[in-house]
């Protein structure tokens, strides 16, 4: 498929976005949800770029949104703007500190150091019931807009263009960022390291920066997730969140910046079918899209739309060595 | 204050024996399969919820209670024989030299698929069947009661280490596995079945997860949600030893136990972080743990 062609698909998936609340209403809430969980996915896949699995990075989308309701709460910043920026500096702190330490390791240690941490902010978060709220979490108010007060359906709407601003303004810098001497060195990572620093690059550097980039916006995802709903809770950061994540990563593909939001919305859309068929197995229906995407459909949806143009996914380029 | 220790020290170990049953499995099969399965915790957990199943059907059905106990052998050697093979032969064979990232996504996938699985059979209810613990009865030593069925699960525990070191230094089918971890091009070249091999080890580790998840039943129940939280603290258990070190699971569990134990005695609000607080300053320092050997990079 021509560039050209691809933009324009990818224009045309914002329009039809932006049509969303006006033709279907009542999806516009899950909606936003979903495009706050691309931001995290989009995070993921960056990581998984370099071959590297993170099954904790929920830990960030929960920092996100605790941070958020903290500000919101304890500080009583209530501008959404304000809110958005604090919460992604606070996880980006986050990120290079607890990057620092996880980049050192590989492939499983990684995953599972991630998720050691991410346990660790989980029980954390439950039972400092004083300061967090404990397992009923903690409310989140409606935040103003410079300085104007909506009620929550106004809110809503605002919040879901918001959302999809914010997906077209950010997806552009992690594209640019990926198109980048530092971005095209996360997939020499995954190939072959050594070789990579043999050329005077750090491949440590080159994944801090990856991994702090990755919190930043697991953070965005969380904080909008936080004032979409409303409410905080400790089981943003349990694991299975982090293993959603990779799911909607690997589903959506990691080829390129849209892949993410695009497994995103579409696990959303099979959520709102399934729900009320299936509630006890949706966890199983995630296992099987997950064993069933990894087998026929190694490049994601993404990979699809994009087929020439997307990068190898995880699993051919392992098929290569 | 020694006396005060010493059944805290206890607790610890019994905590350490069940954890140590898991994470041995995991290691086991990591060093033969080169797989880290992250499903690994929902066998404990099924083996759990098997356990459980049978043991009330014991009670209800007004068998001799002393059945219970023969009960959660026979949950844990079921679960291995269904589950074991049939897995490894189908999701995991297909992930033999693929990447590590598809082979902790597969395994995640069929943890998902495994977790609701349980849901759908057992229900969300957690279920207690305590007739092998209450069957054991107390014993009191220097004044302080202890629990039978826990110095049981101690002594199990060490009995399997004994049993796995001798059977993988001096049986046949023993030296086959640790042939087969420590080359497994020149094994294929020497005639040994791999994959023969392969599937033993993980059925074993099956096994030995289920085992662990049967013999908890009885001090602590089944309740969703244990498959996860187990399957983590193998792991941390596992990396603290060092991958695939079987020996080095048992120093590790111990820690992990009483730490754990500790933990909920004296600073209650650290109990579920104590293991993953072990488990960051050890990797921080030995970045492979314990007992593990530093693996060279790949050019």
């Amino acid at each position: 498929m021509r560039p050209a062609t691809l933009y324009l698909l990818l224009a045309g998936g914002v329009l039809a976005m932006a049509a969303l609340p006006i033709l279907l209403p009542w999806k516009q809430f899950v909606m936003t949800v979903a495009m706050a969980k691309g931001f995290a996915a989009l995070g993921v896949a960056l990581l998984l770029r370099a071959g590297m699995i993170s099954i904790g990075h929920a830990l960030f989308l929960a920092l996100g949104a605790y941070a958020a309701a903290f500000m919101s709460r304890g500080a009583g910043i209530t501008d959404l703007g304000l809110l958005i920026l604090g919460s992604v500096a606070i996880s980006t702190v986050c990120g290079a500190l607890v990057g620092a330490y996880m980049v050192r390791y590989r492939a499983i240690f990684f995953a599972m150091l991630n998720l050691a941490v991410s346990m660790v902010v989980f029980s954390l978060l439950a039972k400092l019931y004083r300061v967090t709220g404990g397992t009923d979490g903690m409310r989140v108010p409606v935040p103003t807009i410079f300085g104007m007060e909506y009620d929550k359906s106004q809110f809503d709407a605002i919040l879901y263009y918001v959302a999809l601003v914010l997906i077209v303004a950010v997806g552009f810098l992690v594209h640019r960022y990926l198109k980048s001497p530092l971005g095209h060195a996360l997939a020499a990572v995954h190939s072959n390291e050594v070789r990579l620093e043999y050329l005077g690059v750090s491949a440590w550097r080159v994944l801090l920066v990856a991994y702090t980039v990755s919190a930043a916006l697991a953070g965005l995802g969380g904080v909008l997730t936080a004032v979409a709903v409303g409410h905080v809770l400790p089981e943003y950061a349990y694991w299975t969140e982090s293993g959603h994540l990779v799911l909607t990563a690997v589903l959506g593909g990691i080829g390129g910046v849209a892949g993410p939001f695009l497994g995103s919305i579409f696990l959303e859309f099979v959520h709102s079918f399934a729900v009320g068929y299936a509630d006890d197995a949706w966890n199983m229906i995630n296992g099987i899209a997950l064993l069933l995407v990894i087998f026929f459909l190694p490049q994601g949806l993404y990979g699809l739309i994009a087929r020439r143009r997307a990068a190898k996914s995880v699993m051919e380029r392992d098929e290569d060595k | 204050m020694l006396f005060a220790i010493v059944p805290l020290i206890v607790d610890g170990l019994a905590n350490a024996a069940l954890i140590f049953f898991v994470a041995v499995g995991l290691t086991l099969v990591f060093s033969v399969l080169r797989i880290l399965n992250v499903a690994h915790g929902s066998f404990y957990s099924i083996g759990a919820y098997v356990a459980a199943s049978i043991g009330l059907w014991i009670i209800s059905s007004g068998l001799n209670p002393w059945l219970s106990f023969p009960a959660l052998l026979i949950a844990a050697a079921l679960v291995a024989a269904l589950m074991g093979p049939l897995i490894e032969r189908t999701l995991v064979h297909w992930t033999y030299g693929k990447g590590e990232a598809v082979q902790i996504l597969v395994t995640f996938g069929l943890f998902l698929i495994l977790e609701d699985l349980q849901r759908i059979v057992f229900g969300v209810r957690s279920i207690y069947a305590d007739t092998p613990m209450a069957l054991l009865g107390v014993s009191e030593i220097g004044g302080i009661i202890y629990l039978n069925y826990q110095l049981l699960l101690i002594g199990l525990a060490v009995l399997t280490l004994i049993g796995l070191r001798l059977f993988i230094r001096h049986t046949r089918q023993g030296k086959l596995i640790s042939a087969v971890v420590e080359d497994r091009e020149v094994s294929e070249a020497m005639g040994i079945n791999t994959r023969r091999i392969f599937m033993m080890a993980f059925t074993l580790g099956v096994f030995l997860a289920a085992l662990g998840g049967a013999l908890a039943t009885p001090t602590s129940g089944v309740a969703p949600g244990l498959g996860a939280e187990t399957m983590v603290l193998a792991f941390a258990v596992a990396a603290i030893a060092g991958l695939g070190q079987v020996e080095g699971a048992a120093v590790a569990a111990v820690i992990v136990g009483v730490a754990r134990v500790l933990a909920i005695y004296y600073v209650p609000a650290l109990d579920a972080v104590a293991p993953y607080l072990v488990m960051l300053v050890v990797l921080l320092i030995w970045p492979y743990g314990l007992f593990g050997t530093t693996q060279s990079r790949r050019i």
